[in-house]
């Protein structure tokens, strides 16, 4: 039994709005696994709860005209991992979401519920981050579109207006086209886990695959909300592929992030794995585009 | 005041309906309004996996799962394996034969995320079934012979042992 | 006959459909909830409770608080009883405490209606602190300015023992001896069975039955007597199926609370089911323990003199005490001879979670100590680690004095011999020295004894009963309990080989209900199989003895030319069958002749223990840029004795192994320095080994068959995980050159090494 005040259940996405502007005090519910057992932790017994899990439209990944991937907001993580547009296009985004806890979890898990929670250690949102991706939130005045990183505005708390509610993620073909992607989830066991860290990395390369054109480096738990290594990524951009370089945007990813102490883990571990995810996340993605990478880095020709 | 709902599912191929306390985990309903004790409670919070259950083909932690989403759901427990005159499914037999149970109190979940993994008609590697089975605890039994029980059952689907 | 075969498991069939019952599946749905408070500081006194805000809320029946319970001082330990006071369990617990030892500590308990209400009252109970100085480190708590946890006990030290052999300071005078000297520390860790301790309690007449997921239903009879000032016989225990217990079932929990409740609501029944959190923190836990050794030795590897100090981290209470850690610490000079030895050891309280019993009690900290120390000086002097051990080890002969346990066989050898084919050991070892580069591979392995049951240090006896029934089947009952090991079943092989039935004839009841099970004292010590073990063979004899004088009766054959084959009445001479089990049982029970229901029953007192023997085999890979350890394989081989379930045994191993890889590996309980709070008491946050933790889990074994032993069989429950954690961290520093000292080696541990060696 959960302390829950009273339960109001959305039927529509519109419903939703009504109900938020309703009972502005209510936490929203999607999957439940992060609310649920806040509140039997005893942090939000007694709330109000508008729950939308019922809310079928919201699930689903489609491609639409544009070229633009557009993953309902309810869409589980399992379900993300098994689409066929996200393994053809963003493959990566599957594999992130697929290392979440444990299969139970990754069929109630939502990628709303991930993201609106605004955690820094959840599994999608740096490879979210990675692709630039953009939330779609739905109100009573109608649809908002924010930039992911302008989404998460501090620890533990988003960008949605008291009317919202988040209903679809979207990725720009512009974001996806002619990228590969990595991800590494750095944790203690290697199931039912969150992050220690992780980090999502992509790379666009040059039609002879000498050039990185464009690197994308996002990191979950190296600092308050998910990031950008804004400063590394310039490094490697337009350069052509070397050992080296992988090694110079690795080490200037200490820059860019802001981890801390905590009993989970220590500021310096964080950042020291920080840097080796970076270089083996860029490995793995210029490897995805490039297989021939592999060999070269093996045989040490680069 | 207590809100309930009326609760309409189909439990174990048998289409029910009572009236639920809204505050209500789907483990709360199976176990006190239809007494489907294979249901466990380990932890609650959806870490464990001794409360797992199957809704609509895929495995759930019944734990965190509201009862009143159960409505319109097709939901199996392990009570469902048992065949009418107590037939063993192949699971059931292979968790016996290899020897997987030990204090059994995991081993409803297990068999249960087995019956999806099964059911999927897939042939898995062993690491692969790892990972399948990942978001159920045990602490007696290493894995080790619950690994082999559900490995054996997918072989012998699958014509190949 | 079936013993020595791997038969199923006599549970497996109700477990596997779900029909089996838990202790939360028999208590009726209208049982009141009791939910208990727990302090919020660590150390300090109650000064008052206000809850008139929590009896406000609908559905609270009673808030009962420390200041309302008979102060009744108990002991929790499930240890048998000792009649004589000096070798009695500390008493230092009272149902609910004013005086606050542990963040943690229970203080009031409400009982409510509903869990929700339960649990609303317990956040508005208004508590009134007096809060005092913690100590969470065990040799800080010894210190003089230390705060001081129990009165009765000055330098927080429960207790200190020494072990003192030959002459140390003159042994050490010997020129040309190398000194090896560290530290080495342990975690807390916790059980994590599945299933959480769970018990009801209500009134039947005046007395009191408690339902509960314990190891020790006997026991526990004797505790809820003591805790409540009541006779103990007014108290009835009832174990059901239980979701495993590792240790933390063998202490009364909340039992006695449980029932002192139901009798503050008129003897209504109140279910008082721990959540995961209390089980992390107001159970039991491992003892962490540090250890300091020095050995001096020759150049050749012998030992001259050794010392070893142990100091225990106890926590609040006393529960199991100080025997853990004078477990692990007499298995020192034991393990590897030594002419000159001074131990120490020395259990303290702190103020953290309480240690008690947990799988190995003891031996899985001292061994850690011993075999990673026995590794270094192995690879400092150059001497190939398995060939050192065999040479030092325990010999064949060897007899401790105390328990008058002898090392029969060769076991550590044949061990050794499996586990290093099975490994490859000899050539891994070769190829991965001096390796560079970030990854590399590495084999380790560790040895250990360990005692079965707990003679002569406390009583050990078993009682057994039989009952023949109208079909020829016995009904089986023991006080040994069914805790997921398979007890069940190895009793029913050993009760059908003895009486000449198949096993399937013996029907085991597994419920223990204190009103009707035969006395005993249960599941620990791995003790059950070679303790019952002679109760059930006694008892079976006794049965079959007035079988047979019945059998003549009915054939005119004297008793000792009978015999009973596969439920048969034989005749020795020629074997032909005069009568079938089931004819004689109902003749005899039906009979207007001579009626008379045969049973049996008898009390085994068992004065003697037996050494049980192993080792473990690790392979790792080390990713040293990320700090990360992955274990690639291990093989576990052990000599328990003549196997009489070798399936089962397997599957014990697999759990004791899977325990060990989690000790050296990721499990952990970490404390607050600034509050004292059990940071990680939940399964997300505490690294149980999931199923993508292990690799393959190779467990053999060596049967030599036990001298001492009814069916030939000694220890098994606890042994497996006492060798694993040193194996892997053995396999660590053969992979990199780095000992780390301190499990687990978590990233974290491994990061500051790594950096310490100059790795990364």
């Amino acid at each position: 039994m959960y302390d829950i005040k009273e339960l109001f259940e959305a039927v529509s996405i519109r419903h939703a709005a009504e109900l938020r502007v309703e009972h502005p005090e209510a936490l929203i519910l999607a999957g439940g696994s992060d609310i649920l057992i806040q509140m039997r932790e005893g942090k939000l017994a007694g709330k109000e709860l508008i729950s939308i899990y019922m809310l079928d439209e919201l699930r689903g990944v489609a491609l639409e005209e544009d070229g633009t991937i557009r993953i309902g907001s309810l869409t589980s993580f399992s379900h993300i991992t098994q689409s066929p547009v996200i393994q053809q296009y963003i493959n990566v985004l599957g594999e992130a979401v697929d290392m979440i806890g444990g299969p139970q979890i990754r069929n109630i898990g939502t990628i709303g519920g991930n993201t609106c929670n605004g955690v820094t250690s959840a599994d999608s949102a740096s490879t979210l981050f990675a692709w630039d991706a953009i939330i779609e939130l739905t109100g009573s005045e109608g649809k908002r579109l924010v930039p992911i990183k302008e989404f998460y505005l501090k620890a533990g708390v988003v960008d949605i207006r008291p009317s919202e509610l988040q209903t679809g993620i979207l990725i720009r073909k512009e974001s996806h086209e002619g990228y590969q992607g990595h991800y590494i989830k750095y944790a203690m066991r290697n199931a039912m886990d969150i992050a220690t860290s992780g980090c999502s990395v992509n790379v666009k390369l040059s039609g002879d695959k000498r050039v990185i054109e464009d690197v994308r480096i996002a990191y979950g738990v190296q600092g308050p909300t998910p990031l950008r290594a804004v400063r590394a990524e310039s490094i490697g951009r337009n350069q052509e592929i070397s050992e080296a370089l992988l090694r110079r945007i690795s080490e200037a990813v200490l820059e860019d992030i802001r981890p801390r102490d905590s009993w989970r883990a220590s500021k310096a571990l964080r950042q020291h794995i920080a840097v080796e995810m970076a270089y083996r996340g860029l490995s793995e993605a210029i490897k995805l585009s490039c297989p021939e990478f592999a060999e070269q880095q093996k045989g040490g020709a680069i | 005041m207590a809100q309930y709902k009326l609760v309409k599912c189909t439990i174990n191929g048998k289409e029910t309906e009572t009236m639920i306390d809204v505050r209500a985990s789907l483990t709360d309903m199976l176990r006190n309004d239809y007494c489907l004790t294979s249901v466990k409670k380990g932890c609650e919070v959806g870490e464990c996996g001794a409360c797992n259950v199957i809704i609509d083909g895929e495995c759930f932690n019944s734990c965190i799962y509201l009862a009143v989403w159960a409505d319109g759901k097709n939901i199996r427990t392990l009570e469902s394996l048992l065949g009418p005159n107590g037939e063993l499914a192949d699971i059931q037999q292979a968790f016996i034969d290899e020897a997987a149970v030990q204090c059994g109190f995991c081993t409803p979940g297990f068999i249960m995320t087995a019956v999806q993994i099964l059911e999927s008609g897939r042939r898995y590697t062993r690491e692969e079934l790892r990972k399948q089975l990942s978001g159920n605890l045990c602490r007696c039994t290493g894995y080790e012979n619950i690994l082999n029980a559900v490995e054996k059952t997918m072989l012998q689907r699958l014509g190949q042992q | 006959m079936s013993v020595g075969q791997s038969v199923p498991r006599v549970d497996a069939l109700d477990k596997v459909i779900g029909r089996a019952k838990y202790t939360d599946d028999l208590c009726e749905k209208n049982a009141y909830i009791a939910k208990i408070l727990h302090s919020t500081i660590a150390n300090g006194i109650v000064k008052s409770i206000d809850v008139s805000e929590a009896m406000k809320i609908p559905g609270v029946v009673k808030v009962v608080t420390c200041f309302d319970v008979p102060k009744y001082y108990f002991p929790t330990a499930g240890h048998p009883w000792s009649t004589d006071p000096v070798h009695q369990d500390v008493a230092d617990r009272l149902l609910l405490t004013d005086r606050i030892r542990y963040y943690g500590d229970e203080i009031a308990a409400v009982i409510a209606e509903t869990e929700i209400a339960a649990k609303q009252a317990l956040e508005v109970i208004k508590v009134e602190y007096e809060e005092y100085p913690f100590i969470l480190d065990v040799q800080e708590a010894m210190k003089p300015e230390a705060p001081q946890l129990h009165e009765a006990y000055p330098g927080n030290i429960l207790a200190h023992s020494s072990v003192r052999k030959g002459n140390y300071e003159e042994a050490i005078k010997e020129p040309g001896l190398i000194k090896f000297e560290d530290w080495y520390e342990t975690p807390t860790v916790q059980h994590c069975h599945i299933e959480n301790h769970i018990c009801y309690a209500s009134k039947e007449g005046n007395r009191i039955t408690v339902v509960s997921s314990t190891q020790i239903p006997h026991i526990i009879r004797r505790i809820v007597g003591q805790a409540l000032g009541i006779p103990w016989g007014d108290v009835r225990i009832i174990k059901p199926y239980i979701g495993g217990g590792f240790g933390n079932k063998q202490d009364s929990l909340y039992e006695p609370l449980c029932a002192y409740l139901t009798t503050q609501v008129g003897g209504r029944t109140v279910k008082l089911d721990a959540t995961r959190e209390e089980t992390f923190v107001s159970n039991r836990v491992r003892h962490a323990i540090r250890s300091h050794i020095i050995s001096w030795v020759r150049p050749d590897g012998s030992f001259v003199a050794r010392k070893l100090e142990c100091f225990s981290n106890q926590g609040a209470y006393a529960s199991h005490g100080h025997g853990i850690v004078a477990k692990g610490m007499n298995s020192f000079p034991q393990l590897y001879p030594c002419d000159n030895i001074e131990c120490d050891s020395y259990t303290v309280f702190t103020n953290r979670p309480v240690a008690g019993a947990m799988r190995g009690y003891g031996i899985p900290q001292a061994m850690f100590a011993v075999e990673s120390h026995t590794e270094d000086i192995a690879c400092r002097l150059g001497i190939d680690p398995v060939e050192y051990r065999r040479k030092h080890v325990m010999p064949v002969g060897y007899v401790d004095a105390f328990s008058k346990n002898e090392n029969y066989y060769d076991s550590f050898n044949q061990c050794l011999d499996k586990g290093k084919k099975y490994m490859d050991f000899d050539r891994k070892f070769k190829e991965y020295q001096n390796q560079t580069g970030p990854v590399r591979k590495g084999v380790g392995c560790a040895v250990f004894w360990y005692n079965t049951a707990v003679w002569p240090i406390s009583l050990e006896s078993s009682s057994c009963r039989m009952v023949l029934n109208q079909d020829g089947s016995i009904q089986l009952q023991l006080a040994e309990t069914e805790i997921g090991q398979g007890a069940d079943t190895v009793f029913a092989q050993m009760a059908g080989e003895v009486l000449g039935i198949p096993y399937e004839r013996v029907h085991v009841i597994s419920t223990q209900d204190t009103d009707v099970a035969p006395f005993g004292t249960s599941a620990y010590g791995s003790r059950q199989t070679y303790v019952a073990g002679f109760s059930i063979k006694q008892t079976a004899m006794l049965m079959k003895e007035r079988i047979l004088k019945y059998a003549y009766e009915l054939t005119r054959m004297p008793a000792f030319e009978l015999d009973i084959v596969e439920g048969q009445i034989v005749r020795k001479g020629d074997g032909r069958v005069m009568i079938s089990l089931s004819d004689l049982a109902t003749e005899a029970l039906y009979s207007l002749e001579h009626s008379e229901h045969i049973t049996s029953e008898s009390t085994y007192q068992v004065k003697s223990n037996a050494y049980s023997f192993g080792c473990c085999f690790a392979e790792v890979e080390v990713d040293i840029p990320l700090c990360k350890v992955k274990l690639l394989d291990i093989i576990n081989v052990h000599d328990a004795g003549k196997l009489i379930n070798p399936a089962l045994a397997e599957a014990q191993v697999h759990g004791g192994m899977s325990m060990g890889i989690g000790y050296a590996m990721a499990e952990q309980l970490l404390f607050d320095p600034k509050t004292g709070k059990t940071l990680n008491d939940n399964l997300l946050d505490y690294k149980l080994s999931t199923f993508m933790d292990h690799p393959h889990l190779e467990a053999q074994f060596v049967e030599n068959y036990e001298p001492t032993s009814a069916f030939g069989t000694k220890a098994l429950g606890e042994p497996p995980v006492c060798p694993v954690a040193p194996a892997i961290r053995n396999a660590v520093l053969h992979a990199t050159g780095v000992a780390i000292n301190d499990i687990p080696m978590t990233p974290h541990v491994l990061f500051e090494r790594f950096k310490e060696e100059g790795l990364i």
